[in-house]
């Protein structure tokens, strides 16, 4: 029972995914299939960046580079050396992993706007350097053959599956992300974001607990790189590294609320959603990305905890389950 | 030889055209050195400079130089209205919120601009002459754009160091819960400084336009390159940003005798973080 | 006041789950009950000529995103405006008439893809499955292309291409796609015959973008220059974003160029030609893509003159009957003059290649279902692998094969190039194949 009571604040977020999920298999319709997967991709990628920036504190501003570096790697090895697409999710997510440990160890020293502007740099290097990587296309950059999709039963039955495992990734990532939070590990990370020089007097050792920080929020994203580019069948580099896609990661974290569970989850559900109803909006066509950035603005103005941060200080009772 | 030819050729260039990148960055590090905040409406700013001076020689067929000016008022403005609306709010907030503010002005801005303007590029058709200095040609555009440039490097120098409001932003950037003990009218002083740093944003826009076709999503790029302006000549030193600027163009200006000019990003980048790592607090700053 | 902000706080959090929530309202309202394929399946169309006509009317809805906003959206709309004026002018017509008497009419369903493969593939799912499009037409761009492909492919949807011209989005094994653009590797062929006529001694500098559709012209002009002898001092690829050409114009003159292919897109590309102009390069000849095919160029001024491109149709270079006749195939649609009135008269502007391509897309979907006397997808697709007609947009052929399927092989380009007439207008002429040419090439282009 206690033990119960204990994890309590992975029930929502799980339940949350879970029925995300099963939304297009109970209606049984592709278009909300392909809707939600957008969704489920951001809730991936905002869940693993919560864990640097909401535990760890670290603003990350270019994020996307393991997306990117995961996904060219994982798609280089599925059309050029002929994995499988479990194989190349594997490697794409180890790629970003080591990439994110090399690049750690070296920029985590930095800190607050100076590591943002690092990781703004790190991602604009990449893609000019990917850009012109012949090994993995250079500009043309990758296109899958059909004959891929064919051991996954063709192009339909692959897609499902692609929705399949999107939906597995995004529910690992906030297991992981709740593991972190409610370790001793955790303990240590939102220590650094309180006051790093204090926890390491504390005797946290910070830089080897940020740099695992930095290497467990980046493998998720490579995988989701991976199975995104493998769904879309081809991969640029100007399409792997969107630094404006980056800043919205942000945004969506810091609407649902930084440093909670759940907050990253209904941050990319409501920015995501958001968006697919402005830009598809007779109404709203032509200017959604104004009204996209009046709401922000109110609620940064307004809410600046995020929703869920407000809620758990608001309504005490709920902090529990809203962890 | 042949490639200390061709850099020699490039040189001149890469030079003027740094006055201008360094003019927009100085706008990104006053802002940062004032106040701490990393302003992620500076790209449309300079766009927005940028169709001013579109507005002003092509449908009011005025001389561009003209409209410096009204820019810079209209900048200065535009900068204290978004400092009042959405900056001033977070200033003391959670480390991230103005990042988010800013953002949100960005999209306010691109999203306004997009439904009126539309994304496609369009061009200012002036020319200011050219001559040659040697195998290079030099753009009378470029050579203007360089002097005004240099006109309000000299202006904020004496602003900042010679007046009293000048002053008061400074002791304001160095601590500004001392100055806000010694009475300077804090708020007034930090929507003033944002105010400037936009303007400065929008005289670059709109002495780019004078080289450059452009459209409603230019200003990313010159964003990016006044952030590793800015770094190159130290965060929230507005002097330093004109070197920077001037490195950063040169670079531009002698790379591509070398190597192919598509390698010009990733060295740029590479340096930057070279830099942020090396010494933080720029090429220029004091070493800590 | 503190209650004030909390009831705004807990609205706006219900109204960000309401978003979230909130269902994506198509365009346009799905079309009326009668689907498209209750028709097949009820009337076997010639095996029955015996069946008592029934004019029925059937909407065939035709889904595609088009780049409204963002870097595609010059030619983009050009698109979207020719696809826009062929369905008017068949719907004002009447619909096409089958054989069993049913109409078929044209709807248009179309999103905003914003130049951006993010969402590609959610909004052409919608189409399909949301706004039950019949027929699809292909974003604008190789890229935003190769990701709509495979939600056409995986519901088994026709999928016309204009403006996607890069050649690897064939050759994946899908057999939806079917390619109007004379594909990439073959755009700047016609360009070095002309060269080889005019001037077999040029030194050619090659200067694309860094992208995925200009290298694939340059990966497809680099042997045929070979072949013919010429020699190039320059090759260099520059990043999507460079404003600044300065160095890289340094870098031609330094090698001794003479003419320069190249280019990208259009913003780039007008870039690159103001700057060419500016800076006195002295080229004899300089071929650029996609932007001096557009009518916006001339907004450079003197910078335009002489520059060329090789553009997919020309008016003053349309393909007429007689053409057709000659080769001994089928004229079908409207002639070049009579498509360009129209045009005007809807928009009050020149077509560009894009506009005709968007056209032409729309005509060959009509042929296909007059000849298919249906509107199946399957025998639609049929119709379109056999189809070898002749349209004032020139050939139009498939090719069927397995490796390639659905590439464009009927249809040839043709070179422009910007020069002045005799009340000093900048005009787009043509220059090449020396046949269709309305006047001689500018070679050398006088310097500034």
């Amino acid at each position: 029972m206690n033990a119960w009571k204990k994890h309590l604040g992975i029930v929502l977020p799980l339940l949350t995914v879970t029925a995300l999920a099963l939304w297009p298999v109970v209606t049984d319709n592709p278009a909300n299939r392909e809707s939600v997967f957008t969704i489920l991709k951001a809730v991936a990628l905002a869940s693993s960046l919560n864990i640097l920036l909401g535990y760890t504190g670290y603003v990350s501003f270019g994020h996307i580079v393991f997306y990117g570096f995961g996904g060219y790697v994982g798609i280089y090895l599925l059309t050029e050396k002929g994995w499988s697409l479990g194989e190349a999710l594997l490697a794409g997510g180890v790629a970003s992993g080591l990439l994110a440990l090399l690049l750690g160890s070296a920029i985590l020293r930095l800190r607050g706007a100076y590591f943002a502007l690092a990781t703004i740099g790190v991602n604009e290097a990449m893609r000019a350097f990917i850009n012109n990587f012949e090994l993995f296309g250079g500009p043309t950059g990758i296109t899958l053959k059909f004959s891929v999709y064919k051991e996954y039963g063709g192009a339909a039955q692959a897609l499902q599956t692609a929705f399949y495992i999107g939906a597995g990734l995004a529910l690992l990532a906030l297991i992981l992300s709740y593991m972190v939070r409610s370790s001793k590990f955790g303990l240590g990370l939102l220590a650094i974001r309180e006051n790093e020089d204090a926890a390491e007097v504390m005797g946290v050792v910070t830089p080897r607990a940020k740099t695992w920080a930095y290497v467990l929020s980046a493998i998720i994203p490579g995988m989701v790189g991976v199975l995104f580019f493998f769904k879309n069948g081809n991969v640029e580099p100007h399409d792997a590294f969107p630094l404006h896609s980056s800043i919205e990661l942000l945004v969506m974290v810091m609407l649902g609320g930084q440093g909670t569970v759940f907050g990253p989850i209904l941050g990319a559900f409501a920015y995501q959603g958001m968006r697919g109803y402005l830009v598809t909006s007779p109404v709203f066509k032509d200017i959604q990305l104004s009204v996209s950035g009046v709401l922000l603005l109110v609620i940064v103005l307004f809410i600046p905890a995020g929703a869920i941060g407000w809620l758990r200080h608001r309504i005490p009772p709920l902090r529990r389950l809203l962890a | 030889m042949q490639q200390l030819n061709l850099l020699l050729t490039s040189l001149p260039d890469g030079l003027l055209l740094g006055f201008v990148y360094g003019l927009a960055a100085m706008g990104l590090t006053l802002i940062w050195g004032v106040m701490n905040v990393i302003n992620l409406s500076h790209g449309p700013i300079i766009t927005l400079g940028m169709f001013s001076t579109f507005f002003i020689y092509t449908r009011l067929g005025l001389n561009p130089y003209i409209g410096v000016l009204p820019i810079a008022l209209v900048g200065l403005l535009l900068g204290i209205l978004i400092y009042t609306a959405a900056v001033h709010r977070v200033i003391n907030g959670p480390h991230l919120s103005s990042l988010l503010a800013t953002f949100s002005v960005n999209m306010i801005i691109i999203g306004l601009g997009t439904a009126a303007l539309t994304t496609s590029p369009y061009n200012v058709d002036f020319s200011a002459g050219s001559f040659k200095l040697g195998n290079a040609t030099i753009l009378g555009t470029r050579i203007i754009a360089a002097i005004v440039t240099l006109a309000f490097t000299g202006g904020l120098y004496l602003f900042l160091y010679r007046t009293r409001p000048g002053k008061f932003i400074r002791a304001v950037a160095n601590n500004r819960a001392a100055a806000e003990l010694m009475g300077v009218p804090s708020t007034r002083i930090l929507a003033l400084s944002f105010g400037i740093g936009t303007m400065l944003a929008a005289v670059a826009g709109g002495l780019i336009a004078t080289f450059f076709p452009f459209s409603i999503l230019s200003g990313s790029g010159y964003e990016l390159k006044s952030f590793v302006i800015g770094v190159l000549g130290g965060l929230g030193n507005p002097i330093g940003a004109l070197f920077g600027g001037l490195i950063l163009g040169i670079l531009e200006g002698i790379i591509p005798a070398f190597i192919e000019s598509s390698w010009v990003p990733v060295i740029e980048f590479v340096l930057f973080i070279f830099i942020l790592l090396v010494r933080p607090s720029g090429l220029f700053g004091a070493k800590k | 006041m503190k209650r004030s902000s909390t009831i705004l706080t807990i609205v706006l959090i219900l109204g960000l789950l309401l978003a979230g929530c909130g269902g994506n309202p198509p365009t346009e309202k799905p079309p009326e009950p009668a689907a498209p394929t209750q028709v097949e399946s009820s009337v076997p169309a010639q095996e029955q000529p015996t069946t008592p006509p029934q004019p029925k009317e059937v909407t065939v809805v035709i889904g595609f995103t088009s780049s409204l906003t963002g870097a595609q959206e010059v030619s983009s709309k050009r698109q979207v405006n020719g696809l826009n004026l062929w369905m008017q002018q068949v719907n004002d017509a009447g619909g096409i008439k089958l054989s069993d008497g049913t109409v078929v009419k044209f709807k248009a369903v179309t999103y905003d893809d914003e130049s951006n493969k993010e969402r590609v593939q959610e909004l052409y799912t919608r189409l399909i499955t949301e706004d039950k499009a019949d027929f699809l037409i292909s974003p604008y761009s190789s890229g935003l292309t190769a990701a709509a492909s495979i939600i056409a492919e995986q519901n088994g949807k026709i999928m016309i291409t204009a403006g996607a011209a890069e050649d690897d989005a064939y050759k994946t094994g899908n057999t939806s796609l079917f390619q109007l653009y004379t594909p990439g590797s073959q755009y700047l062929l016609s360009t070095v015959d002309m060269l080889k006529t005019l001037d077999p001694s040029a030194k050619i500098a090659i200067v694309h973008e860094n992208d995925k559709f200009s290298t694939a012209v340059v990966e497809g002009l680099k042997p045929y220059l070979a072949e013919q002898g010429f020699e190039v001092v320059l090759e260099e690829g520059y990043a999507s974003d460079t404003t600044d050409f300065g160095p890289i114009i340094n870098k031609i003159v330094d090698s001794g160029a003479t003419v320069l292919l190249g280019g990208g897109h259009y913003p780039d590309g007008s870039t690159f030609a103001r700057q060419l102009y500016e800076r006195k390069a002295g080229l004899k000849f300089i071929s650029l893509l996609v932007a001096p095919a557009d009518s916006k160029f001339p907004e450079l001024g003197e910078a335009a003159l002489g520059i060329a491109t090789s553009s997919q149709w020309e008016l003053s270079a349309t393909h007429t009957p007689e053409e057709a006749a000659a080769l001994g195939k089928e004229f079908y649609g409207p002639t070049g003059q009579e498509f360009a009135v129209a045009y005007e008269t809807m928009t009050g502007d020149k077509p560009t290649y894009h506009v005709a391509g968007g056209y032409t897309a729309g005509l060959i979907l009509q042929k296909a279902i007059e000849e298919a006397d249906s509107v199946d997808p399957e025998e639609v697709r049929t119709a379109l692998e056999a189809m070898d007609i002749f349209t004032f947009w020139g050939g139009v052929k498939f090719d069927i094969s397995t490796e390639a399927h659905g590439l464009q092989v009927g249809h040839d380009m043709v070179v422009a190039q910007w020069q002045k007439n005799e009340v000093g207008e900048l005009k787009r002429l043509v220059i090449w194949p020396a046949d269709v040419a309305t006047i001689q090439p500018l070679y050398p282009i006088p310097s500034p």
